[in-house]
C-alpha cells in the first residue's frame, strides 16, 4: 500500500513535469515572450524526450544495450514523410499527422519485431551490435532508393531517377539522397506533448505492470526468471518492439518538423543513437524522469553555448563530463547526500537505487 | 534524495526557460555552467578563462548593436564551423567578412553601417533551423546562407514564412530557390553538371569518361544525373559510373580500377576534396592517370592538411574563381584574406564576397533602409536583385533571372606546379 502510493506519487510529479513545461512553454509562447530559438526548439524537444524515454525502456528496464535507436527514427520519419507526399494535402492536417504517427509506430514496430525475434533470443551484447548495424543499413537503404508515384502506381528503383519510367504527371517522392521534399511541417508542439504523455502513460505503465516486473525481473536476474517460468525472449521482445514504436513517433514528429528530410549521418547515423543513450545515461538509467530533464538539457545547452563561437563544442564537452560527474560520481553523490542532510533534515528512508 | 537532484534540476531548467525570454540574461545561465564545469575541470580552467573573456566582449558587442539598432543593416549567414565541411563555412564567413569591411569602410550601404554575424550549423538541417532562429533573436534583415545544400533545402521554407530575403552563396540543390525570396550565387547542381559536359566537350578533353560519385551526397548525385543526361549531347560517351557513399569512402580502389577497366580517359569527380584527395592518390597507387575533373566542391583540395599537392598535378576543376586571377578585383580580394587569414581564399569565400556586393547593389537600387521591417526588405529588394549587374570576384556581368538563379559564364582551372591556373 504505501509503496503503491509513492508510485502514484513519482509518477503524478513526472506527468506534472511535463504538463508545467507545457504550460509555460505555451504561455510565454503565447504572450510573445519566446526568443525564436525557443520556438524552433519546441517541437525537436518533444521528440528528444519521447527517443530518451522509449530508449530507457531498453536500456534501463529492459537491460539490453540499444545502439540504434536512430534507426528506428529514420523508418518513422521516412515512412511517414512518403505517406504525407502521398496523401499530399488531401485530408486535412490534423488527420493526415495522426495517421502518419501511427503508421509510423507501426513500421518502426515491425522492425523492431523482425530485429528483436532472432537477437532478443541470444545472451549478451548482441542487440548492441545488431542495432548498430541496423541503423546503418536503414540509413544507407534509403539514401538508395527512388521512389515514385504516377497514374499506374508506385515505381521504385535503385538506380536514380529516370530509371523509375515514371509517366509525364508523374511525382518523385523519394528522391535518393536528395531524401523527401515539400514535406507539410504541420507538427505543432501541442501534438509533440500530448505524443509524450502517451508515451509516458504507455512506458510508465508498463514498468509498473505484471509484465513490467516480468522485464525487471529477467534484467536482474535471468536465470531465476527462467527458473519461475517466465518466457525471456518473449518479456524481452515486448519491451524492445514498444521501445521500436516510440522511436518511431519520435521520427514523425521530426519528419513534420523539417520541410526537407534526407538521411545523413548527422540525423540519423550512431552519432545520433550515441547521443539519445547519453540523455539515457545522464538522467540516469531506468529514471524516466531524469532522461527527460537530460533530453532537454542537453539539446538546448549547445544552442545556449554559441556565444562561445569557435569554443562551443569544447566547452559543450566539458560541461557534460562535469554534468556526468556531478550526477553519478560515487564521492560527489556521497557529499551530495551529507549537503542534503544537513540542510534538508531527512525524515523517511533512503530510496533504494534504480527506483524511477 | 532523488527527489532534491530532481527539483535541483527541474529549478535548473525552468531558470534556463524562463532565460530565454531574453537573450542577455541565457549568457548568464551558461556562464553559470561554465563556471561549474571550471570547478571540475581545473586544468582547463586557463582556456576558458579565455574564452569567457571573448563571450564577454560577444556579448558587448551584440548589445552596442541592438543599442543602435535603426541605424545598422544587420545580415546573417550560417553554415558548418565544425564538421567534415567546416572549410566551407569558414570560407563564407572570412570571404562576408571582408566585403562587409570594405563597403563599412566606403560608407556602408545607402549611408549605414552593416553588421555580419554568422553561426555554426554543423551541416545539419535542424541545426541550421536552430542556427537561422538564433540569427533572427540577433536582429537579422537579410540572409545570406546556407552554405550546404541539405539544411538550406530545410531552412528555405522557414525563410518564406519569415519573408527574409535569402542569398545563398553555394546551397547548389536545384529546389533552394523555388521560393521568391531565395537567390543563388553559385550554379546549381544541374546546371554545374551540363556545363561540365559541356566544357569537356567543347575543348575536347575526352570522349570517354567515368564518373565517380557519392550516391549518399545530393549534391554529388545531382551533378551526376545532370552530367549523365547532357554528356551525350557533347559527344561524351560515359563508359562507366560508380557510386560510393558516405560510410565506404575511404577506399576507393574498386571504382578507381572499374576506370581502369573501363578505358576512362577523363575521370569525372563530382564531390566534394577530401575524398578526392584519396582517389587521388589510390589512383597513383595503381598506375592510373587519366585526366582528372572536379566541380567546385573540389576547390580546397591544396589547403588539406597532409596533402601531398604533388598529387593533384593536372587536375582540372570547373570553379567560378581562381585565386591566381590577375585582375585588379581579385587581387585585392586575394591580398586582404591572405592578410587576414594566412591563407589563399577558395570559392566559396568568392561567392559569399560577391553575394554581400549583390545585396549592396540590390539594397541601392531598392533604397531600403534599416529601420524597415525583414518583409518590407524582402519585398523590395527581391525585383532590384533582377535590375542589378555587377563584375564580380566570381564573374564579369553577373546578373540574377526571376528564378534566382545566377547567370555567368563556367570558368575551369587547373593545378600547376601545387596553385591554381586558369585553363583557358
Amino acid at each position: 500500500m504505501k509503496t503503491g502510493s509513492k508510485t502514484l506519487r513519482s509518477n503524478i510529479i513526472t506527468y506534472g513535469l511535463v504538463v508545467v513545461f507545457y504550460i509555460v512553454m505555451q504561455g510565454l509562447y503565447m504572450t510573445d515572450n519566446l526568443s525564436s530559438l525557443m520556438e524552433g526548439l519546441m517541437v525537436p524537444l518533444c521528440y528528444y524526450m519521447i527517443l530518451a524515454v522509449s530508449l530507457n525502456l531498453v536500456v534501463g528496464i529492459s537491460g539490453e544495450l540499444s545502439l540504434g535507436h536512430a534507426g528506428f527514427m529514420c523508418v518513422g520519419a521516412f515512412s511517414s514523410a512518403v505517406f504525407a507526399r502521398l496523401v499530399d494535402e488531401k485530408i486535412p492536417g490534423m488527420a493526415e499527422i495522426i495517421i502518419a504517427i501511427l503508421i509510423g509506430a507501426a513500421f518502426a514496430a515491425i522492425f523492431g519485431f523482425l530485429i528483436g525475434i532472432p537477437v532478443l533470443r541470444l545472451k549478451g551484447d548482441y542487440l548492441a551490435i545488431v542495432t548498430l548495424a541496423f541503423g546503418e543499413i536503414i540509413k544507407n537503404l534509403i539514401n538508395a532508393v527512388y521512389l515514385g508515384v504516377d497514374a499506374n502506381g508506385l515505381h521504385v528503383s535503385l538506380k536514380d531517377t529516370k530509371s523509375l519510367n515514371l509517366l509525364e504527371d508523374g511525382d518523385i517522392i523519394i528522391k535518393g539522397a536528395q531524401g523527401i521534399g515539400k514535406l507539410p511541417r504541420n507538427a505543432t508542439f501541442t501534438i509533440g506533448i500530448i505524443l509524450l504523455l502517451i508515451t509516458l502513460f504507455i512506458v510508465i505503465n508498463l514498468v509498473n505492470s505484471r509484465q513490467g516486473r516480468a522485464i525487471m525481473s529477467i534484467r536482474d536476474n535471468r536465470i531465476a526468471a527462467e527458473s519461475i517460468g517466465l518466457s525471456v525472449s518473449k518479456y524481452k521482445l515486448t519491451a524492445f518492439v514498444i521501445s521500436a514504436a516510440l522511436a518511431g513517433v519520435a521520427g514523425v514528429l521530426y519528419s513534420h518538423n523539417l520541410a526537407n528530410l534526407q538521411a545523413t549521418s548527422k540525423n540519423f547515423g550512431y552519432n545520433q543513437s550515441i547521443m539519445i543513450l547519453v540523455f539515457v545515461v545522464l538522467g540516469g538509467i531506468g529514471n524516466i524522469r531524469g532522461s527527460m530533464i537530460a533530453a532537454v538539457i542537453l539539446t538546448i545547452l549547445p544552442e545556449k553555448l554559441r556565444f562561445l563561437n569557435d569554443y562551443r563544442m569544447l566547452i559543450y564537452a566539458i560541461v557534460l563530463i562535469a554534468m556526468m560527474i556531478l550526477n553519478s560520481a560515487p564521492k560527489v553523490v556521497a557529499w551530495r547526500k551529507v549537503m542534503a542532510e544537513k540542510y534538508f533534515p531527512h525524515k523517511g528512508k533512503i530510496n533504494e537505487p534504480g527506483e524511477a | 534524495m532523488k527527489k532534491f537532484i530532481s527539483v535541483a534540476l527541474v529549478a535548473a531548467m525552468t531558470a534556463s526557460l524562463a532565460a530565454c525570454g531574453s537573450s542577455s540574461e541565457s549568457t548568464d545561465t551558461a556562464a553559470e555552467t561554465t563556471a561549474a564545469a571550471e570547478e571540475a575541470e581545473t586544468e582547463a580552467e586557463a582556456a576558458e578563462e579565455d574564452t569567457e573573456a571573448e563571450a564577454d566582449a560577444d556579448a558587448e558587442a551584440a548589445d552596442e548593436s541592438s543599442d543602435a539598432e535603426g541605424g545598422v543593416f544587420v545580415i546573417g549567414g550560417t553554415g558548418p564551423l565544425t564538421g567534415g565541411a567546416a572549410l566551407y563555412g569558414e570560407a563564407v564567413n572570412q570571404g562576408a567578412q571582408i566585403a562587409v569591411d570594405e563597403i563599412n569602410e566606403a560608407g556602408g550601404i545607402n549611408g549605414y553601417q552593416v553588421e555580419w554575424i554568422f553561426e555554426d550549423d554543423e551541416h545539419d538541417a535542424e541545426k541550421a533551423l536552430n542556427a537561422y532562429n538564433t540569427l533572427k533573436d540577433q536582429g537579422i534583415q537579410m540572409f545570406v546562407g546556407t552554405v550546404t545544400s541539405g539544411p538550406c533545402l530545410a531552412v528555405v521554407e522557414e525563410t518564406a514564412d519569415d519573408n527574409m530575403f535569402q542569398l545563398t552563396p553555394s546551397g547548389t540543390t536545384a529546389d533552394i530557390t523555388a521560393n521568391p525570396n531565395v537567390f543563388r550565387m553559385c550554379f546549381s547542381d544541374p546546371a554545374q553538371g551540363t556545363k561540365s559536359a559541356q566544357y569537356i566537350g567543347e575543348h575536347g578533353l575526352a570522349t570517354k569518361v567515368g564518373v565517380i560519385y557519392d550516391s549518399s551526397d545530393p549534391y554529388s548525385q545531382g551533378i551526376y544525373e545532370a552530367f549523365d543526361e547532357a554528356a551525350p549531347e557533347y559527344g561524351i560517351e560515359v563508359v562507366a559510373a560508380e557510386a560510393f557513399t558516405a560510410d565506404s569512402k575511404t577506399d576507393f580502389k574498386t571504382q578507381i580500377q572499374k576506370m581502369k577497366d573501363a578505358e576512362a580517359e577523363l575521370v569525372f569527380l563530382p564531390f566534394y576534396y577530401t575524398e578526392a584527395a584519396l582517389v587521388l592518390q589510390q589512383s597513383k597507387e595503381l598506375d592510373y592517370a587519366p585526366i582528372f575533373f572536379g566541380c567546385d566542391g573540389m576547390d580546397g583540395i591544396l589547403n588539406l592538411e597532409n596533402f601531398d599537392t604533388s598529387l593533384a598535378e593536372g587536375l582540372m576543376l570547373l570553379t567560378p574563381f581562381s585565386a591566381d586571377a590577375t585582375d585588379d578585383l581579385t587581387v585585392n580580394f586575394v591580398t586582404k584574406y591572405e592578410e587576414a587569414y594566412g591563407s589563399t581564399p577558395i570559392q566559396f569565400a568568392a561567392d559569399a564576397y560577391d553575394c554581400i556586393y549583390a545585396i549592396k547593389l540590390a539594397a541601392e537600387e531598392a533604397g531600403i533602409t534599416p529601420d524597415m521591417s525583414v518583409s518590407d526588405i524582402c519585398d523590395a529588394i527581391v525585383p532590384a536583385m533582377q535590375q542589378i549587374q555587377f563584375d564580380g570576384l566570381t564573374g564579369a556581368g553577373i546578373t540574377f533571372d526571376e528564378n534566382g538563379e545566377p547567370e555567368k559564364e563556367p570558368k575551369a582551372v587547373v593545378i600547376e606546379n601545387g596553385a591554381y591556373v586558369s585553363a583557358d
